[in-house]
C-alpha cells in the first residue's frame, strides 16, 4: 500500500467488513468496521467506542524557551498552563487568519506535545529563531488511541487499575496499562466523557488488545470515521478543510478565517505578550467578526411538507455530509454549512454553517438549501448555540 | 387563565403509563395544571425497568419501542429527557433441522441468506417491500388522525372521511387491492402469495400474532405485517428500536418533561373511582379515601377498568356498558427474564457474536407457530412456543453487570384463561416450557441462568393492572380498530360522561409503545377547551 499504515493496522483491518477506509495525514484508517457505522456511532453515546488517531502529527517541543515558542505560534496562554494540563488552541499566520487546530499537553516542566492536523515543523522552526528550544517530530513514534463515551472511565480505570475520578477535563496523566507506559489525557473530539491514550508505537498492539479485553463487557466497540463524523457535529467541533481551509493552504483571501469567525474567540488570549496574528487580531476584536460560526436545526415539519410534495417520506442523510451547502433569509444568501448531517441521538438535523454579522444570533430562522428529488428547496432551519450536545459527564 | 385552587387542577390524568404521561405532558405543555395518579412505586405501566434481581435490570414486560410516533419525540424533546433509541437490526429464526434463516441490517446480506434458501424468494423480498413501503405510507397517517365516525353527519367528520376517501382513492387499483387483502386475509394466506420459503413466512407472520388470541391462519393478520415497514419508513429517525435503559427508560424520559413542564407526578396513589356529579366528572377518589378535584379526568386504563371499575354502571348508558363488556381482551402472551452468567450458544449459529445484538425468533416453520396456538385455543400454553428472544445487555451493556446478561423472553401462547385457571405451578410449568424450548435450539442455556422470572398474563394484570393480561390493552383485532376502538360512537378519547376522557391503548390506535393514543386524547381535550 502506498499509503501508511499505523500501528493499529494490524488489528484494525482483521476487524474491516466492508473495507471501507479513509485518508488521514497519509495514513489510512477505518471509515467504519461494519458495513455500517450506526452501531459504531451509538456506542460513543451509549457505552464506549475506541478510534485509532495515530495519524495526528506530533512534535515534542523541550527547553528552557519551550513555552516562549508555543506562545508565539498559538493563540492560547502556554506560559500560564501548569504541568498536567491540555490546551486545545488554532494558531494563525501574521494576518490573524487561522492555518490549523490541535492541543499542546503539558507534558513536564519545559516539555510540551503538540498535535496538528497539517505538518508543521517547518512553521515550529520559522518560529524559533533565536530560541532555545529543541523541535521534534514524534508523529511516528507516537501511536494514540481515544477512548469515547459514558463507560470510558470504567474501562480505563479496570485496565489502568487506578481512580481516574480525579483527572480533570483537559488534564493529563501517565499511567501504565498492563505494564505498558501510556500518558492518558481527558480529552477527544466528542464532546463526551472520553480519554485519548498515547503510547510509543511499538507498544501499540498490546495496548490495544488490553484494551479492547478490557473494554468489551463495557460495549467497547471500535469506531471509524464516519461515526466520529457525526459525533463531533452533534459536539459542534469543527474540521480543518471541511469547516475552514489553512490560511497557508487558501488560494484567496476569502477562503481564509480568523479564530472569532470560527467560534475560537475563547482562544485567543490578546493579554499575551505577542503572537503571531496579535495585530489583527485586537482590530478584529474591536470591529466585531464579520463571519459567526454556528449551528443550524432543520425544522422538521418543513422537511416533511417539501418530501410529502413529492409523495415520499423525509429522507434524511445516512452519513455526515462535508459540502458546502448555501444558507438564506429573506431570498437572499446570508452563509453557507460546512458540514450536517442526521444526529440519531437528538433526532435532529443539524448542520455547522457559517453566517454572514448578525444572522448567527441563536434563534434566527433561516433556510437551507436541500435537495429533494433532484430539486433544489430550502428547509426552514433556525440557528443553534454550539454545541448541539454537552452532557454534564463531559466534565464531571 | 385563571389558576385553580390548590387541591384542585385542571386535569387529573388516571394510570402513570406511557400514554397517561403523553397526555400529561402534552396538557401541562399547554399550561394546564396537571396531577398524574400512579398506583404503583414507579411511572410507566407495562414500559417499566426493574431490577429484579440485583445488578441486573428487566425490561419487564414490553421490550421495544415501536413507532413511538416522531411528532412526540419533537413536542417532548425526549433526547433531551434521556431518550435513546438504540439499532436492533437482525433477525435470525433457528429451524428444526439445524439450519437458520437470518434477516441483517444490510440489504445485500439479507437478499444473499434469502438466496441460500430460495433464490425466487430473495427477488420477491425486494418486490415485496416496495409495496408493503406504499402500504404503510398510505396507512401510517391513520396513526395520527382522530377517527370519524362514518355513521356522523357532523360536517368534520364527513370532510375527515372525504380526505381519508380521496387518500385511499389516490393509491391506484393495485395498491387499493393489496391494502384491502392486508386487511382482511391472515398473514400466512398473504405471504404465500409472495413467498416460498416456510420458515420465512412463519417469521414474518409471526408478527401478525403478537398480542392476539389468533393464529398466522387467522384472518385479520395480515394488517400487523405493516407495522415492521411504517417501522422502515421512518428509517433514519429510528422509531424503532431498543431504549438504553429499557422501555422503563422511554417512560422516565416522558415523565420528565411532564414535570419539566409542569405537571406533578404522584406514585403509591392508587385511584379508586371517579367522582360525577349530574353527568360530569370532578374529580378522583383515592383508595385510601383522599380525593382530588378537576376540570378534567382522564383514564390511561383499559377500556373495562375506565368505565366499570371507576365508574358505577348507572352513569353509563346501557347500550354502552354492554359494548365495553363484551371488547375483547383475550390476553395471550407471556414474559420471561432471565438473569445468566453467560451468553446461550445456539446450534444454528455457535459460538457468541452479532446475532446476540438483535431477535432470536422462534417460529421454525409455519406449523409449529400455528401448533402453537393450537394448544392455546384448547386452554392449554404452547407446550413449545413462538418466542421473541432478545439480550438487552448485548444492546445497552448497563443492563447488566460487564460480561453478565439479561435475556428477555416474548411468549405467546399463554391464554388469560388457562384450563384450571393460572398459579404457582402452571406458572412454573410454563417458564419450564420456555426455557426448555429455547434450550432445544441453544443446548446449555440452562447452566448460564442465575434468575429466572416468569410473568403469566395472571401476572401482568396483577402487577400492571392490564385486563387479562392483554398487553395491548384490547385485541388489536379488525372489528376493535379505528372508529370502533373501544367502542363506536365513542373512538374520540371522549366518554358518555362529560369531562372524563380516556387515552389509553384502549383507544386508536393503541398498541406497542407509540404514544399516539396519549397524544391524540390530549390535543382532543385541549380542542375542547378544558
Amino acid at each position: 500500500m502506498s499509503l501508511r499504515q499505523t500501528p493499529f493496522h494490524p488489528r484494525t483491518a482483521a476487524l474491516s467488513e466492508g473495507q471501507a477506509w479513509r485518508r488521514w495525514a497519509g495514513y489510512v484508517v477505518a471509515s467504519s468496521y461494519e458495513l455500517s457505522h450506526d452501531r459504531e456511532y451509538h456506542a460513543i453515546r451509549s457505552a464506549a467506542a475506541l478510534f485509532d488517531v495515530s495519524p495526528l502529527y506530533k512534535y515534542m517541543i523541550t527547553g528552557p524557551h519551550a513555552a516562549r515558542l508555543l506562545d508565539r505560534v498559538v493563540t492560547r496562554d502556554v506560559g500560564k498552563a501548569k504541568v498536567g494540563q491540555v490546551l486545545y488552541t488554532p494558531w494563525c499566520d501574521s494576518e490573524g487568519k487561522q492555518i490549523d487546530d490541535g492541543t499542546i499537553s503539558v507534558l513536564a516542566e519545559q516539555t510540551y506535545r503538540m498535535t496538528a492536523a497539517d505538518p508543521s515543523l517547518r512553521w515550529l522552526h520559522l518560529n524559533a529563531a533565536g530560541l532555545d528550544v529543541t523541535i521534534e517530530e514524534v508523529s511516528e513514534r507516537t501511536a494514540a488511541l481515544s477512548l469515547q463515551g459514558p463507560n470510558a472511565r470504567a474501562i480505563l480505570q479496570v485496565a489502568a487499575q487506578r481512580d481516574l475520578a480525579g483527572l480533570r477535563y483537559f488534564h493529563l496523566t501517565d499511567a501504565k496499562i498492563r505494564g505498558i507506559p501510556v500518558t492518558i489525557s481527558r480529552t477527544g473530539y466528542t464532546g463526551d466523557l472520553g480519554y485519548e491514550v498515547w503510547v510509543d508505537a511499538a507498544q501499540a498492539l498490546p495496548l490495544w488488545d488490553a484494551l479492547i479485553e478490557t473494554g468489551t463487557p463495557y460495549g467497547l466497540t471500535p469506531a471509524g470515521m464516519l461515526a466520529l463524523d457525526v459525533a463531533r457535529i452533534e459536539a459542534g467541533l469543527l474540521l480543518i478543510e471541511v469547516d475552514y481551509f489553512s490560511s497557508r493552504h487558501a488560494l484567496i483571501e476569502a477562503q481564509k478565517s480568523s479564530p472569532f469567525e470560527l467560534g475560537l474567540g475563547w482562544t485567543v488570549a490578546l493579554g499575551k505578550e505577542s503572537f503571531n496574528g496579535k495585530p489583527a487580531l485586537v482590530v478584529e476584536q474591536q470591529r466585531g467578526p464579520a463571519w459567526q460560526f454556528t449551528g443550524l436545526a432543520v425544522d422538521w415539519e418543513s422537511l416533511e411538507r417539501l418530501y410529502a410534495d413529492v409523495g415520499l417520506p423525509p429522507r434524511l442523510p445516512t452519513q455526515a455530509w462535508r459540502t458546502s451547502v448555501p444558507v438564506y433569509s429573506g431570498g437572499k444568501q446570508v452563509g453557507y454549512a460546512t458540514s450536517g448531517g442526521w444526529s440519531p441521538l437528538l433526532k435532529q438535523y443539524i448542520a455547522l454553517a457559517h453566517l454572514e454579522g448578525t444572522f448567527g444570533t441563536p434563534g434566527t430562522p433561516v433556510e437551507m438549501e436541500i435537495t429533494v428529488e433532484h430539486r433544489r428547496k430550502r428547509a426552514a432551519a433556525r440557528v443553534s448555540k454550539l454545541p448541539f450536545f454537552n452532557p454534564d459527564r463531559k466534565r464531571a | 387563565m385563571p389558576h385553580p385552587p390548590p387541591g384542585t387542577y385542571d386535569a387529573i390524568v388516571i394510570g402513570g403509563g406511557h400514554n397517561g404521561l403523553v397526555t400529561a405532558a402534552y396538557l401541562a405543555r399547554a399550561g394546564k395544571k396537571v396531577l398524574v395518579l400512579e398506583k404503583r412505586p414507579r411511572v410507566g405501566g407495562a414500559a417499566v425497568t426493574e431490577e429484579i434481581f440485583p445488578g441486573f435490570k428487566f425490561t419487564m414486560f414490553s421490550y421495544v419501542v415501536s413507532l413511538l410516533r416522531p411528532e412526540i419525540i419533537r413536542d417532548l424533546d425526549l433526547p433531551r429527557h434521556g431518550l435513546h433509541v438504540l439499532p436492533l437490526e437482525s433477525t435470525v429464526t433457528p429451524m428444526e433441522n439445524g439450519d437458520y434463516l437470518a434477516a441483517w441490517g444490510d440489504h445485500d446480506e439479507t437478499r444473499r441468506e434469502l438466496c441460500r434458501h430460495s433464490p425466487r424468494d430473495a427477488e420477491a423480498y425486494d418486490e415485496y417491500g416496495r409495496l408493503m413501503h406504499h402500504m404503510a405510507h398510505a396507512v401510517r397517517p391513520i396513526l395520527g388522525m382522530v377517527p370519524p365516525d362514518p355513521t356522523s353527519f357532523d360536517p368534520r367528520d364527513l370532510l375527515a372521511l372525504l380526505r381519508l376517501g380521496k387518500h385511499f382513492r389516490g393509491l391506484g387499483a393495485e395498491r387499493l387491492h393489496a391494502l384491502v387483502k392486508l386487511m382482511t386475509m391472515s398473514s400466512a394466506d398473504f405471504l404465500d402469495e409472495w413467498f416460498e420459503t416456510d420458515v420465512l413466512k412463519a417469521t414474518k407472520s409471526a408478527s401478525g400474532i403478537i398480542g392476539t388470541f389468533l393464529g398466522p391462519r387467522s384472518p385479520g393478520t395480515a394488517y400487523v405485517l405493516l407495522h415492521h415497514y411504517m417501522g422502515e419508513l421512518d428509517g433514519v429517525f429510528r422509531a424503532w428500536g431498543f431504549a438504553k435503559g429499557g422501555t422503563g427508560a422511554v417512560s422516565e424520559a416522558i415523565a420528565s418533561a411532564a414535570r419539566g413542564f409542569g405537571a406533578e407526578i404522584r406514585c403509591d396513589a392508587p385511584v379508586a373511582r371517579v367522582l360525577v356529579k349530574g353527568g360530569r366528572a370532578t374529580g378522583v377518589a383515592l383508595e385510601n379515601g383522599d380525593e382530588f378535584s378537576a376540570k378534567v379526568v382522564v383514564s390511561g386504563l383499559d377500556p373495562r377498568r375506565t368505565f366499570l371499575q371507576l365508574l358505577e354502571e348507572r352513569e353509563l348508558p346501557a347500550d354502552f356498558v354492554s359494548d365495553i363488556k363484551r371488547f375483547k381482551f383475550r390476553g395471550s402472551s407471556g414474559k420471561v427474564n432471565v438473569a445468566l452468567d453467560a451468553l446461550p450458544s445456539f446450534t444454528c449459529m455457535p459460538g457468541v457474536g452479532r446475532q446476540h445484538r438483535g431477535a432470536f425468533s422462534i417460529s421454525p416453520s409455519l406449523e409449529y407457530v400455528e401448533r402453537a396456538y393450537d394448544d392455546a385455543k384448547y386452554g392449554e400454553f404452547s407446550r413449545r412456543p413462538y418466542m421473541d428472544i432478545v439480550f438487552p445487555s448485548m444492546i445497552d451493556p448497563g443492563m447488566a453487570p460487564p460480561g453478565k446478561h439479561v435475556m428477555s423472553v416474548f411468549v405467546q401462547y399463554a391464554p388469560y384463561n388457562l384450563n384450571g385457571g393460572w398459579n404457582d405451578t402452571k406458572r412454573e410449568a410454563f417458564g419450564d416450557a420456555v426455557i426448555n424450548t429455547i434450550e432445544s435450539f441453544a443446548p446449555g442455556l440452562k447452566s448460564h441462568i442465575l434468575h429466572r422470572q416468569v410473568l403469566t398474563p395472571a401476572d401482568i394484570e396483577r402487577i400492571t393492572g392490564l385486563t387479562e393480561g392483554n398487553i395491548f390493552q384490547g385485541e388489536l383485532a379488525l372489528h376493535q380498530l379505528f372508529f370502533m376502538r373501544p367502542a363506536a360512537g365513542w373512538a374520540k378519547f371522549r366518554t358518555p360522561v362529560r369531562a372524563y376522557y380516556q387515552c389509553g391503548a384502549g383507544t386508536h390506535p393503541g398498541g406497542g409503545i407509540m404514544g399516539a393514543s396519549g397524544r391524540l386524547a390530549a390535543l382532543a381535550i385541549l380542542g375542547d377547551g378544558a
